[in-house]
């Protein structure tokens, strides 16, 4: 029997302010941002005691001991203890990850309301044991006797104090996510100055939102952090233009400024049935219509590492019938400036577009003032997890305050994966 | 024939430090071609004028033959490419990023007016200095006899002056070409740039070739042999440069018949039957041997004739007496004309045959002590052109290469102090091998040089002396 499918309602979403790494959450752990954030969700949409469907969340850097971290999180929240929670683990895919998880459940009916949401710190990393003295241990655990213990102690070293440290490396090809995005900004073509040009608009455009009060709803501060740390508006081409390159060698495009630091910060978003919504006179948003995953080979067929979104999208838009160019907000993950402009330039590609994807005409391309417009992670930082609940979110928003249109989504996240989505304003797609 | 002792020297890391100290040329270990290995290792970089008309041509001939491409940021190149089924990346100067490629490719077909030629500066100037060694760069243009105004003449005519100047000074064993590609014959070019791109033109460097209209190229050529199924002959073919002649159209896929004079008779056995070939004794100046020729082949055809067979009998003109001169014009030109008549009279040369003449670098440049040599060797680029019109009637074409200094025994016998200059005289800062001539031979004979006729191409890795 095929399941009846529902529409999948946005509700609104909280997160708190993104923070540059070290910086003000710098011994605040995944599980304190994480209630941080929904926390402030439970008490935007008075969920106190509420019995949540289930709640699906995830982080990229996570410590061993935050086994099972949302449901945790759930228990320390206010909702109903009976809340069932998961965890998810998608790279930088993950926040949207869980928001399709969660919808797709509340599609089919399987529950009635759900949170989805994420959280990342480069701050208060793993460190785990040194890997040669983690063998040691486990071995002496398994030695039975006191002198074959002892004797396990001479293969001790002064080298193993020095702990494993998560690397910001691709495991399997050794290059850095920024690295491999340097390459991809190379066989694009793509410049320094529209880099440069993009990142100053991601700043302009969330300083602006923060100035009208757009984002007050989408917020909780967190310790004194009102705003991004890392939004700096007003930056100029000039200004840019002296910084040194920090990916790609000394001939390379990509810097500080138009690649995202490290950060960190946590995200949640309400999602339901419309039932619920209505039974509990909550608005609605936006509607969830459609999503995609994609990856890639970047290790035998050299594909660019974060050019799975180029693949999952046109997949997305034959399924739900529409073209690249139906959408009135565009929403596209700014890992980079330059991931963003290769995945313009792709979709515009006739080669691309025949070759990679058997496409007999290029995506085409679409309308640059309608992407972003309340700034993108450039600005706003991109603590990796909670970077899709921010998004899904702020475009709920964009498309309620529009009264009517369609947005669509495109995440890139490491090990060569893309995650998009389609939604529309509670008001119809127009 | 391998390296000069000098290039290993130079080569070798101690030999390297001192020639770079000293100010000695350092030649590089060039490229050459291998059987199964990728027609280019290394990436090709097509770039093209606005308006050019072989961005087509060029993308069909890269997406068969496998090679591994980029585009600059051009409309018409991106199309080409996406129509061609040539999985091609983006190269734009201005985006950084560490990229090296193997082969230039320019289409300047659309330069019609000497103001457009800066063209050829946008596009070369910050891809240059990205050419791996031993790489190639091709610029195809338009025969300024073809082109529709005088400007556009001008304009085309004016290609020649860069890729011989470039050819000088992109050093490191690469090599720089000009192709001038009639309008009609677009679909002609595969053979040329495949040959250029890859290593087998390793020797050859500031040369101009023209493909005009000619046969369609065999749409199931098999571009590892194009020779399959082609008889080829080989005069001279015992040893030396007419030896790595066979064995390469041998190795192409040519049924190869090597001919030599009695006395080498039992070399030349040895080479043909190394080859599953045939041998003909035969001394080509006898009066029959036009005719011997002839009947060897008739009834069953002769696809390429390669007329290496030559000699030397050098003296100043106020030494030469006259069977000295006769016998040097009669082997390197003479025995030709009639060889080439006899079969053409019997009608023995396959429709889309193919002869070869070996003309040389005194024939174009003159060389002292040379006279009877240089012209019989000029005779031999006379040929050509006069034949060029006449067999293009019965769809066969007639080319020539012109080597310079080649490492064979004849040239290491030479005494140092003209062997030398010989050697280091040109843009590779050093002799070719048989090989690098065989190689030349093998892309006129090719199935697919269909709109190749009436070229003298040399293979002097650009010798300074000689336009």
């Amino acid at each position: 029997m095929t399941p009846s499918v529902r529409r999948v309602a946005v509700i609104g979403g909280n997160r708190i302010p993104f923070a540059r790494s070290n910086g003000p959450y710098a011994h605040a752990s995944n599980s304190d941002m994480l209630a941080a954030a929904l926390d402030g969700l439970i008490e935007r949409y008075n969920l106190q005691g509420e019995k949540i469907g289930e709640m699906a969340a995830g982080a990229v850097l996570k410590h061993p001991r935050d086994r099972d971290l949302t449901r945790e999180v759930v228990l320390g929240s206010k909702l109903a203890p009976e809340t069932p929670a998961f965890d998810v683990q998608q790279a930088c895919g993950t926040g949207l990850e869980a928001v399709i998880l969660i919808a797709n459940k509340i599609a089919l009916g399987q529950i009635d309301s759900g949170i989805a949401g994420g959280v990342d710190t480069t701050s208060d990393a793993p460190l785990a044991l040194n890997d040669d003295l983690r063998e040691i241990l486990l071995d002496a655990n398994r030695t039975p006797d006191t002198a074959g213990r002892l004797k396990l102690l001479t293969r001790l070293r002064p080298g193993m104090v020095v702990p494993a440290i998560p690397a910001n490396e691709e495991p399997r090809t050794g290059l850095s996510m920024g690295e491999h995005c340097a390459i991809m900004a190379s066989e694009w073509g793509i410049t320094r100055e529209a880099q440069d040009a993009l990142t100053i608009r991601s700043h302009d455009h969330l300083a602006a939102a923060y100035d009208r009060g757009w984002q007050d709803d989408l917020m909780t501060s967190y310790l004194g952090l009102e705003r991004d740390q890392n939004l700096r508006p007003g930056s100029t081409l000039e200004k840019l233009g002296k910084l040194k390159p920090v990916f790609g060698g000394p001939e390379g495009t990509m810097t500080a400024a138009n690649s995202t630091p490290l950060s960190d910060g946590a995200s949640t978003v309400l999602l339901a049935s419309e039932e619920w919504a209505k039974a509990r006179n909550l608005p609605i948003l936006a509607y969830i219509t459609e999503s995609q995953t994609a990856a890639v080979d970047f290790v035998h067929k050299r594909e660019g590492l974060l050019m799975a979104p180029a693949y999952a999208m046109p997949t997305m838009l034959d399924r739900a019938g529409l073209t690249l160019q139906d959408f009135d907000v565009y929403e596209i993950h700014e890992a980079f400036a330059a991931q963003v402009l290769c995945t313009l330039a792709a979709w515009e590609d006739p080669v691309f577009c025949k070759e990679r994807l058997g496409r007999d005409k290029p995506l085409g391309s679409i309308d640059t003032e309608k992407m972003n417009i309340n700034g993108g992670s450039l600005a706003a930082g991109h603590p990796f997890a909670a970077t899709g609940g921010r998004i899904v979110a702020g475009l709920a928003k964009e498309l309620s305050d529009r009264g009517s249109g369609r947005g669509v989504i495109s995440i890139c996240a490491a090990a060569g994966q893309g995650v998009v989505a389609i939604l529309e304003s509670a008001g119809g797609a127009k | 024939m391998s390296q000069d002792l000098y290039t290993q020297i130079v080569n070798s890391p101690p030999g390297g430090f001192i020639a770079k100290r000293v100010g000695l040329p350092q030649p590089t270990t060039l490229d050459r071609y291998r059987p199964g290995q990728p027609l280019v290792s290394g990436t090709v970089l097509v770039g093209a004028a606005p308006g050019g008309r072989l961005a087509g041509a060029i993308a069909a001939t890269l997406a068969a033959a496998n090679a591994e491409v980029a585009t600059t940021l051009d409309a018409d190149l991106r199309s080409a490419a996406a129509d061609a089924g040539l999985d091609a990346s983006v190269f734009n100067p201005e985006a950084g990023g560490d990229r090296r490629f193997k082969a230039l490719v320019f289409d300047a077909t659309g330069i019609s007016d000497s103001t457009e030629l800066v063209e050829l500066q946008k596009f070369f100037h910050p891809s240059v200095r990205k050419v791996q060694s031993s790489g190639r760069v091709v610029v195809l243009g338009t025969p300024p006899e073809d082109t529709k105004t005088p400007r556009e003449h001008t304009a085309q005519r004016a290609l020649e002056g860069f890729t011989r100047s470039l050819g000088k000074e992109i050093g490191k064993g690469s090599t720089v070409q000009l192709v001038y590609v009639a309008p009609g014959a677009e679909d002609l070019i595969g053979s040329t740039l495949r040959f250029f791109v890859s290593p087998k033109s390793a020797y050859v460097s500031g040369q101009v070739a023209r493909v005009s209209a000619g046969l369609p190229v065999p749409a199931d050529i098999d571009w590892e042999k194009p020779l399959a199924g082609k008889t080829a002959l080989v005069t001279g073919a015992s040893r030396g440069i007419g030896e790595a002649i066979i064995e390469t159209l041998a190795r192409d896929g040519a049924n190869v018949v090597g001919l030599d004079i009695p006395q080498l008779g039992e070399d030349l056995k040895k080479v043909t039957d190394r080859l599953d070939g045939e041998a003909i004794e035969l001394d080509i100046t006898s009066d029959d041997a036009p005719k011997v020729i002839a009947d060897f082949f008739k009834g069953r055809g002769v696809d390429i004739v390669v007329h290496n067979a030559g000699v030397t009998r050098d003296r100043t003109l106020a030494k030469m007496p006259e069977d000295r001169w006769q016998s040097v014009l009669d082997i390197n030109l003479s025995s030709e004309e009639r060889i080439n008549d006899a079969l053409l009279k019997a009608k023995a040369i396959n429709a889309g045959g193919r002869i070869i003449g070996v003309s040389s670098m005194a024939g174009i440049a003159g060389n002292r002590g040379q006279t009877n040599y240089a012209t019989s060797k000029a005779g031999v680029i006379g040929m050509v052109q006069s034949m060029a019109p006449v067999l293009a009637k019965s769809d066969i074409t007639i080319n020539a290469v012109a080597p310079g200094f080649i490492e064979t025994q004849m040239t290491a016998a030479m005494p140092i102090a003209v062997r030398e200059p010989g050697r280091r005289l040109n843009s590779m800062n050093q002799g070719g091998l048989p090989i690098d001539v065989a190689e030349t031979i093998a892309w006129f004979a090719s199935s697919g040089s269909t709109g190749l006729t009436g070229n003298v191409v040399r293979v002097c890795g650009q010798m300074l002396l000689g336009a």
